[in-house]
């Protein structure tokens, strides 16, 4: 069969999504642009037998080399030339929308326009005649409606019809201005003479972009022929100086002018005839009056995030129950059926706990991605981010960041692997890497067992206080590290804010669904390998070289002479019990029983000091001991690496009481109260390591994933341990120094 | 008529564009948008920390921070002194 390619663009907002879900249905793909982290969405379709391959650009308002969605956009345009560009154009706001359509009839790529939601611009009472708006602007016009589908058949008709035609849309060329005209014929005569650039870009387009002064297109004509590069450029400031003495203009801004006076001329030809006043206040303004108010729009903002995050953490909990109880009996089964040994404990510990461990997220990412995306799509995040701009951006970041901020812990409980995750609503590169780096302080479900134990068993009066405090030190330490960052290593100026305020719309049930699964199937297919890799390697870390034979002997005689001396009936009852659950044990058998358990606990924290971690937290211990922390915390929060909660269950084994349970911490609090070395300010300053150290590598992979790079999921391990460890050393060192909170 | 700075205006108070004096990256973002030279605006709103503005434009509402607004001329008719 025949092949084509067909691009999608269009501004945010104007129901291209929905376009792309209408046209291709199921049959999509959602990738990456090669080397940036920009979504790519490929569809296929067939229509009269012709195979179509659509690919969905990044929504955008231009086409300039400022962000990288819209290099991305133009460069899929000019680099891979599609065969046609289907359009979709808000018919409800066609004046800001043709100004895209302008720029892609510059690019000279055959343009098919969707005018989209026509029914919503008839209901507010606007009619545009689409045969007129299509002759004037010199390509094909469909009305369309993308929630149900109508108008797609017409507008592949007519893509179709336009990649057969050799002429495309025809000639697209608009006036700059006198100024701006004589300077594009020197250059456009220079270009055409010189072949330059010519394979990849039309020739009026390589001018404007020169007038426009585009750092992208300059650099490459550089590269190309950097003599031709700087007679283009000397035009180009020729020109921009003189409009600068003349009218106080640049080249850009007369650009932006013209384009807008082009499309204000077609309109005023009764291409659009309104029944009220343009900027007549809609049913979505008077929304606003009470949304964004003063006193209702913060009440009613705090509600929404407060239901996005019970909606994320308390719905997904069934789900997260039966993964868990899966991996539980799977856990269980292997247990049975295995006899003891490596195998065992890496089957166990390390691939069944790591796979469980990669999908025990998958509900959590899921809820939080399906919440989002409805409150994307109706529109009411851009009110999250106009309302809250000011408090976000005094600290360099975006009003936006609050979403990934709430999801991570900002709300204590959250998970920072959505919450990393939820930065994707963020356009902004420098703000959106600055929240991508500081929402690992906030206090994840994870932390808050090991902040349990240490507020249990030191600051038991004070709890509900000491609760509230580590989540303001959580919020003020990530703020005020992000303003740290944006001052130092991701310096540069705010990206403008200049944000459209969409009307509210009802998003679609079809469109949350694509949107919610394809983002946690990436999540499984580009991090789940990552995770289950590292699960291994922190497994082996806690387990390898264990006990010498030696010790292991040591242990077994001890066991031994604890049963010598036991009756035989005793040690019998013993063995009956453990394979039968329902035997009660006689006084004597339990007595035997917990003293044969004080064994095993000594060898398995024999065992984890033996550890190559554990060898790593005594190493540290000369260094950790001027925060407080000891060699058994050291190891502790080495296994907190593979997740926070992991903390409170290696600091048992280490204190001789098996693996504690999370959940119940109260046996490990009173050991801690007693053990020698701790304190309230040991505890405190345990607290703030934990708020503030590396994040747990689940994290630091979708860190990576996020940002593209592992450079930065290692900079927040480095970075944040430092930070912490800075943090508890000068709180015990001064806590010391005046004898404060001693206990 | 008198001109006067997109930041000074109050809310509901409506101009004509008179000068956008930036450029680079948030000049390109202004215009691209369609505050040009020319262009009818409203100020539609604030938001609950004053700063950024909500204004309305060739039919639909963009909001910018106030020190985005700086650079943004508007002639306004002058108010009626009571």
């Amino acid at each position: 069969m025949e092949q084509t390619s067909v691009a999608l663009g269009g501004n945010p907002n104007s129901g291209k999504t929905t376009f792309f879900n209408a046209l291709t249905g199921a049959r999509q793909h959602v990738g990456n642009y090669p080397g940036v982290t920009v979504e790519k969405k490929e569809g296929f379709l067939s229509h009269n037998d012709i195979n179509i391959h659509l690919v969905d650009l990044p929504g955008t308002y231009s086409l300039t080399a400022y962000s990288q969605d819209e290099i991305v956009a133009r460069d899929y345009l000019t680099d891979t030339k599609p065969q046609a560009i289907i359009n979709i154009v808000d018919a409800a706001n066609l004046e800001r929308n043709l100004y895209f359509t302008v720029q892609l009839l510059e690019l000279g790529i055959p343009v098919c326009i969707s005018l989209n939601m026509i029914d919503a611009a008839k209901k507010r009472g606007i009619s545009i005649d689409d045969k007129k708006l299509s002759s004037l602007i010199g390509a094909p016009v469909i009305p369309t409606i993308a929630r149900t589908g109508k108008g797609k058949q017409e507008v592949l008709e007519e893509v179709l019809k336009l990649t057969r035609d050799s002429q495309g849309n025809g000639k697209f060329e608009i006036s700059y201005g006198d100024d701006l005209d004589q300077a594009m014929i020197k250059i456009e005569k220079i270009i055409s003479d010189h072949q330059f650039l010519a394979d990849a870009y039309p020739t009026r387009w390589i001018g404007l972009k020169y007038l426009e002064n585009d750092s992208q297109v300059i650099t490459k004509g550089n590269n190309f022929n950097s003599v031709i590069s700087d007679q283009l450029s000397a035009i180009a400031d020729k020109v921009t100086k003189h409009l600068k003495t003349t009218l106080n203009t640049y080249p850009e801004a007369l650009i932006a002018d013209y384009r807008y006076g082009f499309i204000n001329a077609i309109l005023k030809q009764d291409v659009i005839s309104r029944v009220h006043d343009e900027n007549k206040l809609q049913l979505s303004d008077k929304i606003d009056k009470v949304v964004t108010n003063r006193l209702f729009g913060p009440l009613i903002m705090i509600a929404v995030i407060y239901g996005l995050y019970q909606f994320t953490f308390t719905y997904s909990e069934t789900p997260v129950g039966w993964v868990e109880g899966f991996f539980e009996w799977l856990n269980g089964f292997a247990s049975t059926y295995l006899s003891d040994g490596l195998l065992k404990s890496l089957l166990i510990s390390g691939i069944v706990d790591g796979v469980g461990g990669v999908l025990g997220f998958v509900p959590l990412i899921m809820f939080m991605f399906f919440g989002i995306s409805l409150i994307e799509d109706s529109g009411y995040l851009a009110r999250v981010a106009y309302m809250l701009d000011k408090v976000f951006s005094t600290f360099g970041l975006h009003g936006n960041s609050v979403m990934a901020y709430i999801v991570s812990g900002g709300i204590a409980g959250g998970c920072a692997v959505p919450g990393v995750m939820a930065s994707r609503t963020l356009k902004s590169p420098r703000e959106k890497l600055a929240t991508i780096l500081t929402v690992p302080f906030m206090n994840c479900g994870a932390k808050l067992p090991v902040m349990a134990l240490l507020v249990g068993a030191f600051f038991g009066k004070n709890e509900a206080m000491m609760m509230l405090i580590i989540t303001l030190i959580a919020w003020g330490g990530a703020l005020l590290t992000a303003k740290l960052l944006r001052m130092t290593i991701i310096s540069g100026p705010s990206t403008p804010f200049v944000m459209e305020l969409p009307p509210y719309r009802l998003p679609t049930m079809k469109g949350l669904f694509i949107h919610t699964w394809e983002r946690t199937w990436q999540y499984v297919k580009k991090a789940g390998t990552v995770i289950l890799g590292i699960s291994i390697v922190l497994w082996a870390l806690m387990t390898f070289p264990g006990l010498s034979d030696s010790t292991l002997e040591q242990f077994e005689t001890e066991r031994q002479n604890l049963k010598s001396g036991a009756a035989i009936v005793t040690i019998n009852e013993i063995e009956a019990a453990a394979l039968d659950d329902s035997i009660q044990l006689s006084q004597a058998a339990q007595s035997l029983q917990k003293q044969l358990t004080i064994v095993d606990f000594k060898a398995a924290e024999a065992a984890l000091k033996n550890s190559i971690a554990g060898k790593i937290g005594t190493a540290m211990e000369p260094v950790s001991k001027f925060a407080g922390f000891d060699w058994r915390t050291n190891i502790a929060l080495v296994g907190g690496f593979a997740a926070k909660e992991i903390v409170v269950s290696t600091l048992g084994t280490a204190y001789s009481l098996g693996a504690v349970d999370p959940e119940d911490t109260s046996t490990l609090g009173e050991k801690l109260q007693s053990a020698p070395g701790w304190s309230p300010l040991v505890a405190l300053s345990l607290i703030l390591f934990t708020i503030f150290y590396a994040p747990c590598f689940v994290t630091v992979v979708a860190i990576s994933k996020e940002t593209g790079t592992w450079k930065w999921g290692a900079f927040s391990m480095a970075f944040n341990t430092t930070l912490a460890f800075t943090i508890s050393f000068l709180v015990y060192q001064i806590g010391s120094f005046f004898g404060l909170l001693a206990g | 008529m008198s001109i006067i700075n997109l930041r000074n205006m109050e809310i509901n108070q409506t101009g004509i564009v008179s000068s956008v004096n930036v450029s680079g990256e948030l000049g390109r973002r202004i215009r691209d948008m369609g505050l040009t030279k020319g262009v009818a605006i409203a100020i539609q709103g604030r938001a609950p920390l004053f700063d950024p503005v909500a204004i309305r434009l060739r039919g639909f509402t963009l909001s910018l921070r106030n020190n985005e607004a700086d650079f943004i001329n508007v002639e306004v008719k002058d108010q009626e002194i009571n």
